[in-house]
């Protein structure tokens, strides 16, 4: 939360350094606040930060794990594809984006991947695919025990519909609208394999598979009409001083 | 005790009931005849010292009115607004025997106010007791964790408090909505809280952060849990998860704590249709409706599955409902919620009920009519069923005792739960309850901790 008038929004935690006591959250500016969030300078602060939330993803040894990030999720893949890779796991990593503009954190990715495939919608860089294209040749070609997808819900649901014939364990991270991200209320409900759970703490990761990803689309739309007018009165707002 | 009309105060988050004026308080306790039997005092779960604050109300003296009423209530501004007195100390007052028993709750309120709008007028507060040294963790800031906190800070032991929402209050703040308790008013009494000495960490899920085992190797000599019952129930019934379909509290902290009601000034937002539903009976559901209304919904129902004698809620807020228009459905059940075909809800099939015997709770057992079923239009729906205890800090801690409910088994008289230096109150132990039960375990708690410590 940015001030005592902010709202309380959700965001995975990139990186930690417990000596240096500093986390790493990287974030799309889409909304009003996380343009507010990014117009912060050095030194500024918010009003309130909570976490870390949720079950933590599950780390083992599985053999061969697919990690794959769409857009801005290179951000939260990073430390899975570490640890994975830690546990002693084979990494491939798949990240892409709609244009190169938004690639970011590649020589990151690489690092802790034994291989990494970049594709772009338009092609501006890498290889000109949606992130499904290149993950269902390796699924063809190696066996692999385990995905890992994060990013938008679409990208999400159609890594898993890729992996499904392939009968791959596949996970996914939810990201519905939340208020208390606590399980005290209940906005961030999402049904899998035909059972009501609170993403925030039951989640954030689930079986892909299992998602009834139609109702998690309905219900991240909920509030558009009132994203956009939050965000029209804030730029007018700051418009003058707004970089 | 005057109150903002119905059709003005349905369209405005003010505080609805106004107070007594000082000639109406001054009247009203004129009447009690202080009885020395004191049943009050009994009927009272913090067993405030009411007979005194009412005495020296009338002698005029509100300093020593006020200090009366603070002795053993940290929360008398809150209690006077939401306290159900009518089955508390006014139901035992000498007087109701005859004729209506003194106002308790609206004298108790005029104090605390007016204690809020003459500070200067007060003694400085005593100055605090010399440190024991001792550490005590309370976890919550709700009522229970608030009176637990001063109590103990009252003897001179370091209190910490650790809320995981960014605001402290519990309920109070969440919950409980604008018009029928000020946040100003909560917050006032935090405040007097942390005058003595307490600290609040906000933003501290305890169970995420730190866990109870952590905070008691980490140099807490004992720990207070009073994270009351915050998960919300369903109704697992076909389209629950439509959109426009909230539990209360989703619904009341949108609007009470993030300030929905505000949007676009704050952040939050609110989507509501114009045909409201809410399910359930209780003071919850009837805070919802009320604030449905207030946010300009044109239609507001309480669905309920028994008849109007078994609501739950307090009489009082009952009748404010009904009279800003309300429409109750009583004997009333839902079965399903129908999807106008974009995934948001736009009809709630329900099924008519009767009353058969009495079951567990004492209350007649509601009994589906078979082929009574019909449909409900609304676009909005608040599910008020009633919470349970949060289950993170007994998931993440060894040896809590806890009941199939999800509630945390503690000792009545004392809240000792079985895992040593641990207490609890309120609802995280009793399940939903109210303010003053949780405060009074609250209290009996920070008494059975202060022995603890003193005679280690
Ligand atoms: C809408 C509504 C209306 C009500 N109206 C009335 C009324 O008119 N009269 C009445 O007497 N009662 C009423 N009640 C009930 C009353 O508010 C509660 O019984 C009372 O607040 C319980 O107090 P508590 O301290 O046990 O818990 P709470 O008030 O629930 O406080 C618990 C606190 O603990 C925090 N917490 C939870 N988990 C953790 C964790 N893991 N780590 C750190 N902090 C945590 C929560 O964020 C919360 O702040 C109402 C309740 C609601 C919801
Ligand atoms: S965000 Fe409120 S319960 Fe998950």
């Amino acid at each position: 939360m940015i001030d005592e008038k902010g709202e309380r929004i959700p965001l995975t935690i990139a990186d930690c350094d417990a000596q240096e006591g500093t986390l790493t959250i990287v974030f799309m500016e889409v909304g009003k606040t996380t343009r507010e969030l990014g117009c912060l300078k050095d030194g500024d602060s918010i009003m309130s930060l909570t976490g870390p939330l949720g079950v933590p993803t599950h780390v083992e040894k599985f053999g061969t794990v697919v990690c794959v990030a769409g857009g801005f999720a290179v951000a939260p893949i990073m430390p899975i594809a570490r640890a994975m890779k830690q546990a002693g796991n084979k990494v491939i990593s798949i990240m892409g984006a709609r244009t190169k503009d938004l690639l970011f954190w590649e020589e990151e990715l690489r690092s802790v991947s034994d291989k990494l495939i970049v594709t772009t919608d338009d092609g501006s860089y890498g290889r000109k695919a949606l992130v499904t294209e290149p993950l269902k040749e390796i699924l063809e070609t190696e066996k692999v025990d385990r995905v890992i997808a994060i990013g938008p819900s679409v990208m999400m649901k159609f890594c898993s519909r890729t992996t499904q014939p392939f009968g791959v364990k596949t996970i996914v991270s939810l990201n519905p609208i939340m208020v208390d991200g606590t399980g005290m209320c209940g906005c961030c409900r999402v049904v899998v394999g035909g059972q009501t759970k609170f993403a925030c703490v039951d989640g954030p990761d689930f079986d892909g598979h299992q998602v009834d990803w139609d109702l998690l689309a309905a219900r991240q739309r909920n509030y558009l009409e009132e994203e956009k007018e939050a965000l029209e009165n804030w730029q007018c707002q700051c418009g003058g001083h707004h970089h | 005790m005057p109150r903002q009309e119905p059709k003005i105060r349905a369209k405005n988050f003010k505080e609805v009931a106004l107070g007594y004026t000082p000639e109406m308080a001054l009247e009203e306790a004129n009447r009690c005849i202080q009885c020395p039997k004191r049943p009050c005092v009994d009927g009272c779960p913090v067993n405030v010292d009411i007979p005194e604050f009412i005495k020296a109300l009338r002698e005029g003296n509100m300093q020593e009115s006020v200090k009366a009423l603070k002795g053993k209530n940290a929360l008398p501004g809150v209690c006077g607004r939401v306290c159900p007195q009518e089955t508390q100390c006014e139901a035992k007052c000498t007087l109701g025997k005859q004729k209506a028993p003194i106002a308790i709750g609206r004298l108790e309120r005029y104090v605390a106010d007016w204690e809020r709008n003459n500070k200067s007028a007060m003694p400085p507060a005593s100055s605090l007791p010399s440190p024991t040294g001792k550490k005590v963790a309370v976890i919550g800031s709700g009522p229970a964790g608030l009176t637990a906190a001063a109590d103990l800070a009252k003897k001179g032991h370091k209190v910490t408090i650790f809320e995981a929402l960014h605001i402290g209050g519990g309920v109070l703040m969440y919950g409980i909505p604008e018009f029928r308790l000020p946040k100003e008013i909560v917050q006032n009494e935090i405040n007097f809280v942390k005058s003595l000495g307490v600290e609040i960490v906000l933003d501290a899920v305890v169970g995420k952060i730190d866990t109870l085992d952590e905070l008691l190797k980490g140099g807490y000599d004992a720990v207070f849990l009073g994270t009351g019952a915050g998960l919300p129930m369903f109704l697992n019934v076909p389209g629950e998860n439509l959109c426009g379909i909230y539990s209360a509290n989703e619904w009341l902290t949108r609007i009470n704590l993030m300030k929905a009601y505000l949007f676009p000034k704050f952040d939050t937002p609110l989507r509501m249709g114009k045909k409201v539903a809410v399910i359930g009976g209780g003071n919850v559901a009837m805070d919802a409706a009320r604030c449905a209304l207030r946010l300009g919904a044109e239609q507001v129902y309480i669905v309920y599955r028994r008849s109007e004698a078994e609501l739950p809620a307090r009489k009082e807020e009952v009748e404010n409902a009904m009279e800003e228009g309300i429409v109750f459905k009583f004997l009333t059940n839902p079965v399903r919620f129908i999807d106008d075909g974009k995934g948001w809800v736009n009809g709630m099939e329900c099924i008519e009920m009767e009353l058969g015997e009495p079951d567990a709770s004492g209350r007649r057992r509601p009994i589906p009519k078979k082929g009574s079923e019909f449909v409900i239009p609304i676009d909005t729906v608040v599910v008020a069923l009633g919470t349970t205890p949060n289950p993170l800090i007994a998931s993440t801690t060894e040896g809590l005792k806890t009941t199939g409910h999800g509630t945390v088994v503690a000792d009545e008289t004392t809240g000792k739960t079985v895992k040593d230096r641990v207490w609890a109150g309120g609802d995280i132990v009793t399940g939903a309850a109210t303010v003053i039960s949780a405060m009074g375990a609250g209290k009996r708690a920070a008494a059975d901790i202060d022995k603890f410590l003193s005679g280690k």
